[in-house]
């Protein structure tokens, strides 16, 4: 079936099996292979991209839900050059060690933040409970969001 | 993922049509629970309908002691809902508590409710706030909906559009998350209206159910102490990797008289 | 040091390099790469513990659309394809070999735990792969499973060859002294511990994408490897897959590996003898479900530890009877971690004159345990610092006081102990005493009481861990049982242009080799830190290496590479020398300039760089180019040591444990860049904590994972845990040129014991198992 959207500013019209998730979409068919796949329950988060600019799993969602939305992945939000501030944090506190959970903590982070409830540890500790990292312990991730939500 | 059909209807009737028409038809709201058991092909149905396309089923009204929340409306929306913080606090905060940041982003109050998941939050709601379930074809009481294990009231092709929650005096939910999946091992919701105190249950047994015990005890007075004198029976409840039978009923317990405590602390 | 490099160099907090790509989503991981004419991958496992396979039907599924190929085991086994070889071979106490069970990649003839793969579906899309491996109907003969460690060794034997299911009965020190020990002893303290089975769950699940060139003959696999040249070893020396100059395996950025991505699998093999045989490229990449099920378990012991003491408290003797489960095969480095890396560690920081340690490493029909973070020193510092922590408790002595009495003293390095290794030093006072400032043990009392005024249990725990890391040297290593040697290589590359790049047999997935390393030569050479690239994880590439695990990258190959860029140095004074007519034994090399001593005479390294590639000034005698290589073979381990404190708070109505409060104070030697070290030691506590109160692997008597999703196995999340208080203090290491020892395995080690040592404090009992949760903890409270 034929589902338009829009990713990172770019419209999209692509005919796709009712039963492809968005993730799939994302990586295979857009080649944006910064979101990334983790789990197939739905837990882990690194697969976290912005729907109408809200944080969601785009392996819990289908690519045909989304037929008409506006997605956002970790591509679009900044460049190398031109850094988001939650990425700037994230290079700055260490906030990462493999990478792999990395685009979808910040995205999940930049959403909490844009929430209003990264105010202190404690939410922020609270609010990256849909993301899950074995490398950091969190700890220099926490350092980050706060960092990044005094700037952004 | 096996194969299916989607369908994106518009109106509620062309929704229950291509469920009839579907060999083995399922309705799909927020997706959060059915999306990730189609991904580990746990489920196989012949035709999805996304109920996202028809207007009319999101949105919060409040109206005199009442709070009707749209069957697609998202878990966020109801936490974040002024209107809800401001009539039913309890709700806003336990709407608020369910899965995480971005299940509560996509998450619909209908799709929650009518899956009865043993361990999902809202239940303990729909039977604690003594809330009527509007469906396409009926209204069905809080307290009746949830019958069994992922079983309820509901009839094959029959959507909720609405549920509405009586506004208690006050009232309070705790919640005792699974550390794994982040859902109940138990959740209670203790609400106080004028003619009497209501208790929900979720996490602890096949479905979410009101606890005469703790109401009859409650009833008669308010206060923490008053649950400690229960004795929940806990011959029905579910035992798992995460918790005993006997340990969940202890943790009924402890949310019930927290529960209580926070309820009185509204004053 | 060199001055140009202050805020680059060696001990600078130098912002990452390879950060850049991995926040902006350019990381570029096995499951991104694809290639043109792949084909997709999808095993068939099996659904029982322990069963015989009979006939396998293909016919249905052949049939099925985009269906290419289906072979299973006894395809691969027709093919002559070899087994799965266990790297490190270990001696039973009685001189007897251990007993190693085949493994055949795929399996052929039976299967030994649930998910084993015994065939794969190769399909055109993964969506077809799935749904044929679905159609396959296969006849399996279902036989009884041996699934509980307990009591293994009398159940029916899983391998033909190996009776009692025991693969071997190691032992180490002295049997006799340490029971003479005993019966002097004032006091023995018993205790039984279980060290329970962990999953590793790097969030990167495993993948493999290879091609096979039939012109060339060469095949080139994309893995999720720490180490794809010992990868490429086994995968032609063992398997026969094929020779090792046509074979190439790249690891290219890799989401974590925590020791589980050491091993080579059934999946990486068999799809890379896919390729060949199906001429196509096969790609491969788990689902979290086969991580679970597939990657290698860690941990998993069963042990009983006796400790003898003098009427003063000081440690006599040590005796430990630990039951290891290996799982149903042996995996690479399977036979070493409860043998080699965990005996040797069982003096800890304390001058314990007899040990007396044997294990009993024993199949089960489980998923093979290995190595995971750690890798038997976690399990040894549970052993010691657990025991020293109830002797401490039943002699009515401060824990602090008794650890102190019985510690090494600085002065006394070198250190012999019984176990074989030799400490080259240390000053575990030093950690201990600023750790107990950080914790503010003096005001823990009061915080005490002010939990039981709120109805709640405070408790505080002890560890003073020493681990053994960069594993060496390699003689001695061979000669205890490795299969392969220890050492690392490094290849400092200077370009014409004076830029260099880098090449290390050591392997990054998260550790930050690509800044680490560049700060090392960087500061060596002289050269501005952007000016030097990393490159590691392309057997393509890198001459050859063994990878990174055990805390050994800096350490080892971090010194090959010191090695390599005094080679440069030397090389480049001998052109300078020649250049500026100087004789070469005056000329020094400091800050990247070459001068004649006591003269302004100098060159810059770039001037040299540019000379060695464009020889016109040149000595008649040297080859041109400037590039050096350099193998390096450690004299002896590296002890990192330290003390970790955990504070905790029990809410006894629900059992629910808060770690508090977490102070680790480590010596890792000589730090190269502190926030990454304080970063790896944040992540190995993290996963202590989380095996402690959280992580279990857990089989039912049928041998089913059912700790087979996150949604119940428990991953620690943010909101489970503190805020770390993190310091080093340092001895450096006295054998390698960076006085370095290691620290990304510490954390994990550490933290475990810390943490039980805390809760049963709290809860005045010993006997509560990992993970402690929060049932348990609740059952104790009540007084079950």
């Amino acid at each position: 079936m034929n589902v338009e959207f829009t990713v990172n500013g770019t419209a999209h019209t692509l005919d796709v099996e009712p039963n492809t998730l968005l993730v799939d979409v994302l990586r295979s068919t857009l080649g944006l292979t910064g979101t990334h796949v983790g789990c197939d329950t739905s837990q882990c988060g690194a697969c976290t991209v912005h729907l109408e600019g809200r944080a969601v799993k785009s392996c819990a969602v289908l690519a045909c839900q989304v037929d008409g939305g506006t997605i956002t992945t970790i591509e679009g939000i900044g460049t190398v050059d031109d850094l988001h501030p939650m990425q700037e944090a994230f290079r700055e506190c260490h906030a990462l060690q493999c990478g792999f959970c990395t685009p979808g903590m910040i995205m999940s982070a930049i959403d909490l933040v844009e929430r209003g409830e990264a105010g202190d540890e404690g939410s922020v500790r609270a609010g990256l409970e849909g993301n899950i990292c074995r490398c950091t312990g969190y700890h220099n991730i926490v350092r980050a969001v706060l960092h990044a939500a005094q700037r952004m | 993922m096996y194969r299916f059909n989607y369908h994106r209807p518009t109106s509620l009737e062309e929704a229950e049509q291509r469920l009839d028409a579907g060999e083995d038809a399922l309705f799909l709201a927020g997706g959060q629970t059915l999306i990730p058991t189609l991904n580990l092909r746990l489920a196989s149905p012949s035709d999805l309908i996304d109920l996202a396309g028809i207007d009319g089923l999101s949105g919060i009204d409040v109206a005199d002691e009442m709070v009707r929340v749209g069957a697609m409306t998202r878990h966020a929306e109801v936490a974040a809902s002024a209107d809800v913080q401001a009539s039913l606090p309890v709700l806003a905060d336990l709407a608020g508590q369910i899965g995480d940041a971005q299940v509560r982003n996509r998450g619909t109050l209908g799709g929650s409710v009518a899956n009865s998941d043993p361990a999902a939050d809202y239940p303990a709601a729909v039977v604690a706030l003594d809330a009527t379930v509007h469906t396409t074809r009926r209204t069905i009481p809080g307290a009746e909906f949830f019958l069994s294990l992922f079983e309820t009231a509901l009839q094959p092709g029959e959507i909720i559009t609405a549920v509405e929650f009586r506004v208690p005096k006050r009232a309070a939910y705790q919640k005792f998350p699974n550390p794994a999946s982040r859902y109940a091992v138990v959740g209670v919701l203790v609400a106080e209206f004028d003619d009497g105190v209501r208790v929900g249950i979720t996490g602890a047994a096949a479905c979410a159910y009101r606890s005469d015990d703790l109401e009859t005890a409650l009833n008669a007075s308010l206060a923490p102490d008053a649950v400690d004198a229960v004795d929940i029976d806990y011959d029905r409840f579910n035992s798992d990797l995460h918790a005993s039978a006997e340990y969940r009923a202890n943790l009924v317990r402890v949310m019930a008289r927290r529960a209580v405590e926070a309820l009185l602390r509204e004053g | 040091m060199n001055d140009r490099n202050t805020d680059t160099g060696i001990g600078a907090a130098v912002l990452r390099k390879e950060d850049r790509r991995f926040i902006t989503g350019f990381g570029r991981y096995t499951d991104d790469i694809n290639e043109v004419g792949q084909c997709h991958a999808v095993f068939l496992r099996s659904p029982y513990a322990r069963a015989d396979i009979g006939e396998i039907d293909v016919s249905a599924p052949l049939e099925m659309d985009g269906v290419i190929a289906i072979l299973t085991g006894r395809d691969m086994a027709a093919d002559g394809l070899g087994d799965l070889p266990c790297g490190w071979s270990v001696k039973s106490k009685d001189g007897s070999d251990m007993i190693s069970a085949p493994h055949p990649p795929l399996a052929s003839e039976r299967v030994n735990y649930v998910g084993e793969p015994y065939g794969v579906v190769l399909a055109e899309t993964r969506q077809a792969a799935r749904d044929a491996a679905e159609a396959v109907a296969t006849d399996f003969g279902e036989l009884e499973a041996v699934v509980v460690l307990k009591t293994a060794t009398s159940s029916e034997a899983i391998h033909e060859a190996v009776p009692q299911n025991r693969c071997y009965l190691w032992e180490l020190g002295d049997e006799q002294a340490t029971d003479a020990a005993f019966q002097n002893a004032a006091h023995v303290v018993t205790l039984e511990l279980t060290n329970n089975r962990i999953i590793p769950n790097a969030i990167e699940p495993r993948a493999a994408l290879a091609t096979h060139n039939p012109a060339s003959d060469e095949i080139t696999l994309y893995t999720t490897s720490q180490n794809p040249h010992l990868a490429r070893l086994i995968l032609s020396a063992f398997v026969g897959l094929s020779p090792e100059h046509k074979l190439r395996l790249i690891a290219p950025d890799v989401g974590g590996g925590f020791g589980s991505k050491i091993f080579v699998y059934p999946e990486e093999t068999t799809v890379a003898w896919a390729a060949r045989r199906i001429a196509r490229p096969v790609k491969w990449a788990a689902d979290r479900s086969e991580s679970f099920l597939t990657d290698a378990h860690g941990r998993d012991h069963l042990s009983r530890v006796e400790l003898a003491l003098d009427a003063d408290g000081q440690f006599l003797g040590l005796r430990v009877r630990t039951t290891a489960n290996l799982g149903a095969y042996l995996s690479l480095f399977a036979a070493s971690v409860p043998t080699y890396l965990y005996g040797t560690l069982l003096a800890g920081q304390y001058r314990t004159p007899a040990i007396h340690v044997e294990v009993e490493g024993v199949y089960t029909n489980t998923v093979p345990v290995d190595a995971v973070r750690g890798a038997g020193r976690p399990e040894a510092t549970y052993v010691v610092e657990r025991i020293v922590e109830v002797a401490a408790r039943q002699l009515g002595i401060d824990p602090v006081e008794l650890r102190r009495r019985n510690m090494i003293q600085p002065d006394q390095f070198p250190y012999q102990t019984p176990v074989a290794l030799v400490y080259d030093t240390g000053n575990y006072q030093a950690s201990l005493d600023r750790a107990l400032d950080a914790i503010d043990y003096g005001g823990f009392p009061a915080r005490r009481a002010a939990s039981e005024a709120a109805g709640k249990k405070r408790g505080l725990g002890f560890a003073c861990y020493i681990e053994a890391c960069g594993l060496a040297p390699s003689q001695l290593a061979i000669s205890l049982g490795a299969g392969v040697g220890l050492y690392e290589s490094g290849e400092v590359r200077v370009n014409p242009t004076g830029s260099v790049t880098v090449f290390t047999g050591s392997h990054s997935h998260g550790q930050g080799h690509e800044t680490t390393f560049a700060q090392i030569v960087s500061d060596r050479l002289g050269v501005p830190f952007d000016d030097v690239e990393v490159v590691h994880g392309d057997t393509g590439r890198v001459e050859f290496g063994l990878g990174t695990y055990g805390s050994r990258s800096v350490a080892v190959g971090g010194s090959a590479l010191v090695v390599a860029a005094d080679k440069v140095i030397a090389k480049g004074k001998l052109i300078a020398a020649h250049m500026l007519k100087a004789d070469p034994a005056a000329i020094d090399f400091e800050s990247g300039e070459f001068s004649v001593r006591d003269s302004n005479q100098s060159l810059s390294f770039g001037e040299v760089a540019f000379a060695a590639y464009v020889p016109a000034d040149y000595p008649e005698d040297l080859e041109p180019g400037l590039s050096e290589k350099a193998f390096y073979d450690p004299e002896n381990f590296t002890f990192p040591a330290g003390t970790h404190i955990a504070e905790v708070e029990i809410d006894p109505q629900t059992g629910v444990t808060e770690v508090v409060a977490f102070v680790a104070v480590d010596d890792f030697g000589e730090v190269i860049n502190p926030m990454i070290v304080e970063g790896q030691v944040h992540g190995g506590i993290a996963q202590g904590i989380g095996q402690a109160l959280l992580e279990h692997g857990v089989y039912d008597d049928q041998g089913q994972l059912i700790t087979g999703s996150y949604m119940d196995y428990c991953m620690p999340r943010a909101d489970d845990l503190p805020d770390f208080d993190v310091d080093t203090t340092i001895t450096p290491c006295t054998h390698n040129p960076l006085g370095v020892k290691g620290c990304g395995e510490a954390g994990a080690i550490g933290s475990p014991a810390a943490v039980m040592n805390a809760i049963t404090d709290a809860l005045g009992t010993e006997e509560i198992t990992m993970p402690a949760t929060s049932e348990k903890v609740w059952r104790i409270c009540r007084g079950d």
